[in-house]
Parts: C-alpha cells; structure tokens; sequence
C-alpha cells in the first residue's frame, strides 16, 4: 500500500515561490503524470516527495505514514533523475545492482534482478561498460533500469525517456507501462510530451508555474479542460479561443454567429478544438491562411474576425489558402471559459 | 585521374604529417630523458669516472658513488628529514585542503570568493620575505630546526594547491550522483564512502604526491628555518662548493627518483578510473 498524498505543500527558493499549495492524491498503484511546461516546478515537487528537497510548508505521506522528516532512503521510493545520476565509477551493471547491494541481497539475487531489468530496458548487451561509454539514451536507460530493479513502492520518474528517439521511446513507453501495471509500484512520471502523458497516465496532472491546475483522466483533461491554461497547453494544434458575448437567455454572439451556452452575463471566452468542426452551410466563417497536409487530415491555419484560428478536416477537402470557410462547431464540444478567474463554465 | 592525384597527394601529406608527429614525440621524449639517463650514468659509476671526460654511454653499474653519498656524514639523516618533511606536508595538506575543497564546492557561505581569492594570495609573498618574520617566531615557540616546523611551512605552500585541486574535484562530482545513492538506501556517509570517495581519490592522491613533490623539492625555508636537520635540497646546497662532483649526481638522483617513481605509480590511478584509459 503506498498512497501518497501531499498537503499544502508550498516551496520557495528565496524570494521566488516555485511551488504555491499544491494538494495532490495518488491512489496505491496509480500511475500519475505530472505534466507540464519547464519551470513550472515538476522536479521540485518530485525532489519532495523522494526527500531531496525540504518543503517550506506542507506535509507528504506515503502508505498512510507521514514522511517529511524522513531520509530519502527511508521513504521506500526510488527515483530516475532528469540528469540520469548514472555512477562514472561503476560499471552499468553495478550502478544497475547498487540499491540491491545496500540491501545486501545475495549475488544470485542482484544477477537475476539486473539482468532483467536490463533487458526490459533493452541494455543487456552493455553491462560491462562505463557510464562513460554510453550513449544519452543508453544512460538514461540504465537510470531507469537502476530504479525499476529496486522494485519500490513508490517509483518517482523525472523525464525518463526525452534522450531516446521516437521509436526507442514508443517502445520503451509500452515496456514501463507494461511493468509497473504488473506490478504493485506506485508511479509518478515527469514529462512535457503531451502524448507520453495521454498515452501511459491513469491520470495526469497539469502543472502550470507552481499550481496543479487539473489532476484528471487524460480523456477528462483532454476533453474537459479545468482552466483555459490546460486547453491551451494540451492537444497539438490546442483548443480556440474565441470572444463571446451574451447574447441573453444562454445565447452567446461568437464571431457573429449565435450559439447555446452557459447562462452568465459577463463576457466569456468560447473554446473549441481544432478537430471538432465541419465545414457546413452556416457557422464562422474563417478565412484560410495556411493549409497543411498531414497525411490523413488537413491542418488549416486560418482567420476568424481577426483571431488566429486552426482547423484540422479531412484530407480530400480542397482548400486553397485565401478560400473563405464555414465551420461549423460541433455543439456538444463546445467549452466556455471565465476570461477574469480562466477557469471553466458549465 | 585527378582523383588519384589527390590521392597520392594526400598520402604525401600524411607521411610528412605521421613524420613530424614521431620526431615530436621522439624529440619530447629525448627532452625528458637524456638528462635523466646522464644523471643514471653518473650516478652508477664509480667516482673516478663521474670526474673523467670522456664520460661512458652506458653506466658501470658502480655503486661508489652512492655509496660515498650514503656515508658522506649527515646525508642518510637529511634525506629521512626530507621524507618525513614531506610526507608530514602530504598529509597535512590533504587533511586540511580537502574538506576546504569540498566546503568550497558543496556549501554557499558569505565570503566564499574572497576566501578563494586568499587561498591564492597566500602565494603572492615571496618565500625570501617571509622566512626571516617565520624564522624569528619559529625560534621564539621552538619550532626552529624541527621537522614538525618545516613541514608546517611546507604545508602552507601546498595547500593553495591542495584546496583548488579538491575544490575542482568535488565541484566536478554533481550533487546527483549523492542523491542518487541516498534515494538507493546511502546514508550520507555511505553515499561519501562509495559515491564520492572512489571519483575522487585519483585526484586526492594526485594532489597529495603534488603536495609531497612541493616539499621534497623547496629549499629555501628548508636551508633559512633549520641548521642540524636539514633537508636532502638544504643539505646538498650547503654543501654545494665543497662537494665532490660524484655526490652531487648521487644527490641529484636521489632527489629526482621519488617524484618520477610517484608519478608513475599512481599513473594508472590518476587516468584509468572511469574508463578514460579504454577509449
Ligand atoms: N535550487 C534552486 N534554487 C533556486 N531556484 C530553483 C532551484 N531549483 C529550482 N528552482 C526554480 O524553481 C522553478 C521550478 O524548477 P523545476 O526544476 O521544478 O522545473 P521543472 O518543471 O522540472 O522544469 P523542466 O521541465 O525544465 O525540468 C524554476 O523556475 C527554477 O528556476
Ligand atoms: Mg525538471
């Protein structure tokens, strides 16, 4: 059982606040993202929880036990570190082996444990060598590996994957995946690839600088932003934003065009993805600027009332940049946002 | 066609590159060595020899000359003097250098850079000016003519270069790797133990055997702040004029090998131990 929760945990460095209150629980066994833009404080509040980094205010529990005045290595953690750490002086074998020679485990033991992690990691073939012979990702890899082998309650993961290329990483992604499903460890994993965080997370939290703005499903994230900050950030191209104005009764003028939403007085932001509208006979009327190809869809960059606005339809439409467009947004995708606090209106 | 030209061409231009590289390294070499080899020669010949012109390419393998150096009076004793002097320096120098170092990289403190900058300013005053103040208040505390005494200054000419190698050392060691260890079940201590202490200890004995080669090499404070025990440097110098050209290759010798049989020891250690040495 490893839950771990953090309670109003704040950190300042001097003058500057890098974390502001941050409440955040993770079930036993769940696999959380932390994801956000750099700087906005992801590996302090790792740093946090694995103990390297004291809080200014606030408490972490880990297994319904309070630990902030716990060493590192009495937390039952294990951590990958940004930089990977991986020990110059010892060969990956045995910076593979290093927790589990502290454990004083039986040689057999720590063969067969590094040996299996290394071949997770795919690094078997490199067990003899140097941190200094290695490669970025191959470092890397063994960092991981270092960490998994420990089999941990609580496995804290910073960036473990940005030094491999796409394929390495894909594949890589579905093994760490794959695991720790299996097993019992409870995982907090650093990213800002938004598609690692889509594809691993039970949930994910958004991080934006020093706040968790939505910790939810990465449906929920994806298709409920909390803040305008996650509808921005998630989702490549993002969401739109438009300026609605009330048009009373739950009407909204956007762009000209009248449409259902919340019922507010005040002035809202309208907030539609790129992906979910269609050309139609009635709806805004764009004006395309730029047309790109990917493939199976058509991402279109164009112009709405003076506001940038993306467009991504299928890809046997024929548009040319300058062509005048009428999307039409599907209704039930539709999402409002409060321009004063940026947070959602239902 | 022109291909080919440029072919030969260019293996032209490696030859007289590979050339140049192998008298370099032959004459770099021959730099370092003859003087060396003369002074092997010398040394191993029998003092008539050593006096005699035209001298011999190869040594006799005559220990006269050694052995006249070994009972000329007072020189086995100046030389155990110099041993312990530096030896008492290395030791010092580290004991004390080394956790400065590590202060300097590992912890911020107000006066951090002037401190840094003193350390260094301990090598502006000249040796000359100091040693007749030193020498006054070594008499006066009876540290004058001690091995003790001279090891101090010895020690205080080393350290700068004690405290900067180790500060380099520690600062090239990231947090990190300590963190790591501590996340892997170290304490601190076992973190230091097996993390740092192993990264660092080429560079801890690189900067010892450099603290022990300052020592066994200065003269002055040696030949101003002692008069019955002197060192291997004091006492040769004193005996400068007065000694026969054979003890001064002996001398010579015996003051060149302990540093060159140093350094070559620990060669290995100071290059091989993250697998530089395999690339
Ligand atoms: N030791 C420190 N002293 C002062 N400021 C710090 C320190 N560590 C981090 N910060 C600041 O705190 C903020 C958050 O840093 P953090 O390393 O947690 O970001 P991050 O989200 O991990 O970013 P990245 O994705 O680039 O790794 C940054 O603005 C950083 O400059
Ligand atoms: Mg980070």
């Amino acid at each position: 059982m490893a839950q771990i929760e953090i309670k109003n945990v704040a950190k300042r460095f001097g003058s500057y606040q890098a974390l502001h209150d941050i409440n955040l629980t993770i079930q036993d066994q769940e696999f959380m993202v932390l994801l956000g833009a750099s700087g906005c404080g992801k590996t302090t509040l790792l740093r946090i929880i694995a103990g390297l980094e004291t809080a200014t205010t606030g408490e972490v529990w880990i297994g319904g036990r309070r630990v902030d005045h716990l060493a590192p290595r009495d937390r039952g953690i294990a951590m990958v570190f940004q930089n990977y750490a991986v020990f110059p002086h010892l060969t990956v074998f045995e910076n593979i082996g290093f927790g589990l020679r502290m454990q004083k485990l039986p040689n057999d033991e720590v063969k067969g444990r590094v040996e299996r992690t290394a071949e997770l990691m795919h690094i078997e073939q490199l067990l003899k060598r140097y941190s200094g012979e290695l490669s970025g990702g191959q470092r890397q890899r063994v960092a991981v590996a270092r960490a998994l082998a420990m089999e941990p309650d609580v496995i804290l993961m910073d960036e473990p994957l940005s030094n491999l290329d796409a394929l390495l990483r894909m594949e890589m992604r579905a093994e760490l995946k794959g695991v720790l499903a299996a097993s019992t460890t409870t995982a907090i994993y650093v990213t800002h690839d938004q598609v690692e965080a889509m594809s691993m997370a039970d949930r994910i939290s958004v991080m934006h600088q020093g706040e968790i703005v939505q910790a939810a499903s990465p449906i929920e994230v994806y298709r409920n932003p909390a803040a305008e900050f996650v509808a921005g950030f998630i989702g490549n191209p993002p969401m739109n934003f438009l300026p609605a104005a009330p048009a009373g009764d739950g009407k909204w003028s956007v762009a000209g065009q009248v449409m259902d939403g919340p019922s507010s007085g005040k002035p809202l932001k309208f907030a539609i993805r790129p992906e979910d509208m269609r050309p139609a006979d009635t709806g805004l009327t764009a004006t395309a600027k730029v047309v790109e190809p990917l493939g199976a869809h058509l991402l279109i960059t164009c112009e709405v009332q003076g506001s940038m606005f993306r467009a991504v339809l299928d890809s046997d439409m024929s548009v040319k940049p300058g062509d005048q467009l009428t999307l039409a947004p599907q209704p039930d995708r539709m999402r409002w946002f409060d321009p004063d606090t940026t947070l959602a209106v239902a | 066609m022109t291909a080919v030209t440029t072919d030969v061409a260019g293996a032209d231009t490696r030859r007289a590159g590979r050339w140049v590289y192998v008298s370099a390294v032959g004459l770099l070499c021959a730099w370092v060595l003859v003087p060396l080899y003369f002074l092997l020669i010398n040394t191993l010949s029998s003092p008539e020899t050593v006096n005699s012109f035209p001298k011999p390419f190869i040594p006799e393998f005559d220990l006269g000359s050694l052995t006249f150096f070994a009972n000329f009076a007072g020189m086995l004793t100046a030389l155990k003097n110099s041993i312990l002097v530096a030896g008492l320096t290395m030791i010092m120098s580290i004991v004390i250098g080394a956790p400065a170092g590590y202060a300097l990289s590992r912890f911020d403190f107000r006066g951090k850079e002037l401190f840094r900058l003193l350390i260094l300013l301990t090598r502006a005053f000249p040796l000359p000016l100091l040693a007749l103040p030193l020498a006054v208040m070594f008499i006066q505390t009876g540290l004058d003519d001690t091995v003790f005494g001279l090891a101090l200054v010895h020690t205080t000419l080393a350290i700068p270069f004690a405290v900067l190698i180790t500060f380099a050392l520690f600062s090239g060691i990231p947090l990190e790797l300590e963190e790591a260890a501590w996340t892997l079940g170290c304490t601190r201590l076992t973190a230091f133990s097996k993390v740092v202490l192993p990264l660092i200890l080429p560079g801890i004995t690189a900067s010892a055997i450099f603290a022990f080669v300052i020592s066994w090499n200065e003269v002055f404070a040696a030949a101003v702040l002692t008069i019955e025990n002197r060192t291997l440097t004091a006492f040769l110098l004193q005996n400068l004029d007065t000694s026969p050209l054979h003890l001064k290759f002996a001398g010579g010798f015996i003051l060149v090998m302990p540093a060159l049989i140093f350094i070559f020891a620990v060669r290995k250690y100071l290059f091989a131990m993250w697998g530089i040495a395999s690339r």
